[in-house]
């Protein structure tokens, strides 16, 4: 495998995993947001 | 995938498997494990969310302590057998990736437990990080024997958080636990630094079997497991905690104490004879499981 291939690669997987990472984060803002506003479902 | 020869591994942005290792996971289990109790055993519960949050807060945070341990570390982990194969030290990633990441990772968990929880529990966690990373890693673990000793407390900051991160304020029963694991941390350490000591020695770190000898280790493993004995019925006798801790501590203690007296009887240098050294060394790891597994069984059983 190239190099260049190897660089492209691996920020694919990274920039992937940073996605989900702050997808995640925005969710449990949302939920940190809602338990302390006491708002109840 | 056909391997890549490569000159110059660290010019390749890291891989996400390696940004994984810096933050030691399964050092993480023990810390988060003892801040789940923490929060457990508090009088009052905080929302689901809010909970799981603070015990999020305080991995994010031992994970930072990891990646900042072997920015530090790098070259001292290159030395020893152990720890060769790290990213750093493998020349997998770059030291200054491994400082950014640690130092985000570390405001970032803060910054996440003060929003979430409050602020106490958020100056705690920086006090630990700090604590870890200043204290420990800087400046005691390089300098004296005594690093474990005093560096212990860094670890035992997680019971303390979750506790704070439940309540609000501080408790005796959660500064006891606080107690039980900076007591618990020399004879752990100590076991595991009298098989592993050459590694210790090559690097030049002044491990208390490196400096003061094995015999004196073994007499230091067994004199501080009697406060750690004391401290781990201590919740019990003072009244803060039910029998079920009371009895299962006492017995979990005296068997820690059973094997720090074979570890103290033991004559061996040679690693490969240490059995009672690597028998103590395993179950100081289940002890402490154990423990608050307890802790927390009788908190909800008796409630």
């Amino acid at each position: 495998m190239k190099l260049e291939e190897e660089v492209v690669r691996r920020q694919r997987e990274r920039a992937r995993i940073t996605a989900w990472l702050l997808g995640a984060f925005v969710v449990l803002l949302f939920f940190i947001t809602i338990a302390k506003t006491g708002i109840n479902w | 995938m056909p391997a890549i020869e490569l000159t110059n591994p660290a010019a390749l942005p890291a891989d996400w498997r390696d940004i994984l290792a810096l933050t030691k996971p399964r050092v993480m289990y023990l810390v988060v494990f003892t801040g789940l109790c923490g929060m457990l055993v508090a009088p009052t519960m905080p929302p689901v969310v809010l909970g799981f949050t603070a015990i999020l807060c305080i991995a994010l945070g031992a994970g930072a302590c990891g990646a900042l341990n072997q920015w530090y570390e790098a070259d001292i982990d290159a030395k020893m057998r152990r720890t060769a194969k790290r990213p750093l030290p493998a020349g997998r990633m770059d030291r200054q990736s491994a400082l950014h990441f640690g130092v985000g990772l570390g405001i970032f968990s803060v910054l996440l437990m003060g929003l979430a929880t409050n602020w106490l529990a958020a100056a705690l966690l920086a006090a630990s990080i700090l604590f870890y990373v200043i204290i420990y890693t800087v400046w005691l673990k390089p300098r004296t024997a005594q690093n474990i000793v005093i560096g212990g407390a860094a670890g035992a900051f997680p019971p303390l958080i979750g506790w704070v991160a439940a309540t609000g304020h501080m408790n005796a029963l959660p500064l006891l636990l606080f107690a039980i694991i900076f007591l618990w941390t020399p004879p752990h350490f100590w076991a595991l630094s009298l098989f592993v000591r050459s590694d210790y020695a090559a690097a030049g770190i002044p491990m208390l079997p490196v400096v003061a000898g094995i015999p004196n280790t073994r007499r230091q493993i067994f004199i501080y497991s009697l406060p750690m004995a004391a401290a781990a019925v201590a919740p019990w006798l003072l009244g803060l905690t039910g029998r079920i801790y009371g009895g299962c501590a006492a017995v979990l203690s005296f068997v820690f104490l059973v094997l720090a007296g074979r570890v103290l009887a033991n004559r061996a240098t040679d690693p490969a004879e240490m059995a009672p050294e690597k028998k103590l060394f395993a179950y100081s790891v289940f002890y402490l499981f154990a423990l608050f597994a307890v802790l927390v069984a009788d908190r909800w059983l008796t409630a």
